[in-house]
């Protein structure tokens, strides 16, 4: 424990009260809801940690496009794979969530259909990568595609929503959480564990970049 | 420069006519091919849907080509001669041109073989002119990336889609508006979409192509 860095100390610490806090705190009692609104801690949270892990892996494809240093693409590409874990999650969740709450695993809404499509983009990457086996090449291709991807995923989750109505808590046009009737209480976890979440996903970033640092350094020698 | 270019395009493709009469001829036998499995379509939504999908995958078809025909020698002399940006434009440009003949035959193909249920015409004809404009700037940009791959088709479908699918959506729902004849304003906000995502998609062209074409 006596190496452990400060912020991985937070984000165990964050990612636990999230799930205890979240699951034992009083929620607000709303209809059709109901518990499920605890789905909020994680759900949610948990995209909001892809858009960021995301967002890492853009600015390091540019910072590749800039620079042509390998270990930017390297983050990148790890920060994708990352990406696609919490996107995976979030869906999982959501699709839990959304059995118990509309009664089907997945319905016709404009955010499911965004969030598919942005999980297909980020496939339709790694594809691209291994399609690509020079080395120099594959980075600066994928580096484009990321920023393609990453740019269209804002206009289909952030865009497009708004021009229909959605299934989802707090909308009749606006896709934002503010409409959630978040309370005091609610709030309190809500934040720490999109904090929390973050904090994982560059904890495991960061390991996954750290070893394939160590597997470029062993096959270059 | 840029006029050069897609004059130089438009007499490539001419000279070589088996590649345009085979993309036209492509979208005639895929129309005929639906007109024999569905023989009549008298439901707007399946008549629109089906058109807009005839469209796509005539698209993929005939832009997938765009870089792969240059030769090498060729690109390496565009490369001493010209602005990387030029090229991608002049091909964005060329390829909407081509399109928007491409979908006009296959919107008169269909009409006549399947059936016209077209009541807002002026809208339909906008809509298909943005579309056309859209699907051509997005696969150019694709084919370019494709080609990087050694071009084979299925990259270029599998990194397309995920750009196309949205766009293609929200052309299927203006496009339906157009067919049922609901007022123009009702269009207006889809109509917008699909010309941000353009603006996008050419901005995002222009300025990452230069990286993506030096080898």
């Amino acid at each position: 424990m006596a190496n452990l860095k400060w912020w991985k100390i937070a984000a165990i610490v964050l990612v636990l009260y999230a799930i205890i806090a979240g699951l034992l705190m009083p929620v607000p009692k709303l209809p059709i809801l109901h518990e499920s609104i605890r789905n909020l801690y994680f759900h949610v949270t948990m995209w909001f940690a892809m858009i960021i892990i995301l967002l890492v892996s853009l600015v390091y494809g540019i910072k590749y496009l800039s620079g042509g240093k390998q270990y930017h693409d390297i983050v990148s590409s790890e920060a994708a794979k990352v990406g696609i874990l919490l996107g995976l999650m979030g869906t999982t969740t959501g699709s839990l969530w959304a059995n118990n709450t509309w009664g089907a695993w997945w319905v016709n809404d404009a955010k499911l259909n965004g969030a598919a499509i942005s999980l297909l983009f980020y496939f339709a990457y790694l594809i691209l990568r291994s399609a690509l086996p020079d080395e120099d090449k594959r980075a600066r291709v994928s580096a484009i595609y990321n920023i393609f991807a990453f740019t269209m995923m804002l206009v289909f989750i952030g865009v497009l929503p708004r021009m229909t109505d959605s299934l989802h808590p707090g909308n009749g046009g606006n896709p934002g959480f503010g409409g959630y009737d978040l309370d005091g209480t609610m709030k309190l976890i809500f934040y720490p564990a999109i904090i929390g979440w973050s904090l994982l996903a560059v904890w495991i970033l960061n390991l996954r970049v750290g070893y394939k640092v160590l597997l470029e350094k062993i096959q270059n020698n | 420069m840029l006029l050069y270019l897609i004059n130089k395009e438009i007499k490539l493709e001419l000279r070589n006519k088996y590649a345009l009469g085979g993309i036209f001829l492509y979208v005639i036998a895929t129309v005929y091919t639906s007109y024999l499995s569905f023989k009549n379509i008298i439901h707007p939504a399946t008549w629109n849907a089906l058109f807009w999908i005839i469209l796509l995958f005539a698209s993929i078809n005939a832009i997938s080509k765009s870089f792969v025909q240059d030769s090498n020698g060729r690109q390496l002399y565009y490369y001493t001669m010209l602005k990387p940006q030029t090229v991608i434009l002049s091909k964005m440009v060329y390829n909407a041109i081509l399109m928007t003949f491409m979908s006009l035959l296959c919107f008169v193909f269909y009409s006549v073989f399947i059936n016209y249920l077209v009541q807002n015409l002026a809208m339909f004809l906008l809509v298909l002119l943005m579309g056309s404009i859209g699907f051509s700037s997005i696969l150019t940009m694709v084919s370019a990336i494709a080609a990087k791959t050694n071009g084979n088709f299925s990259m270029m479908a599998i990194l397309s889609f995920p750009m196309l699918i949205p766009f293609l959506i929200t052309l299927i729902k203006v496009s339906k508006l157009a067919v049922d004849g609901i007022d123009n304003s009702v269009c207006y906000p889809y109509l917008l979409v699909l010309l941000l995502i353009n603006i996008i998609v050419v901005g995002l062209s222009y300025i990452l192509f230069p990286y993506l074409w030096q080898d």
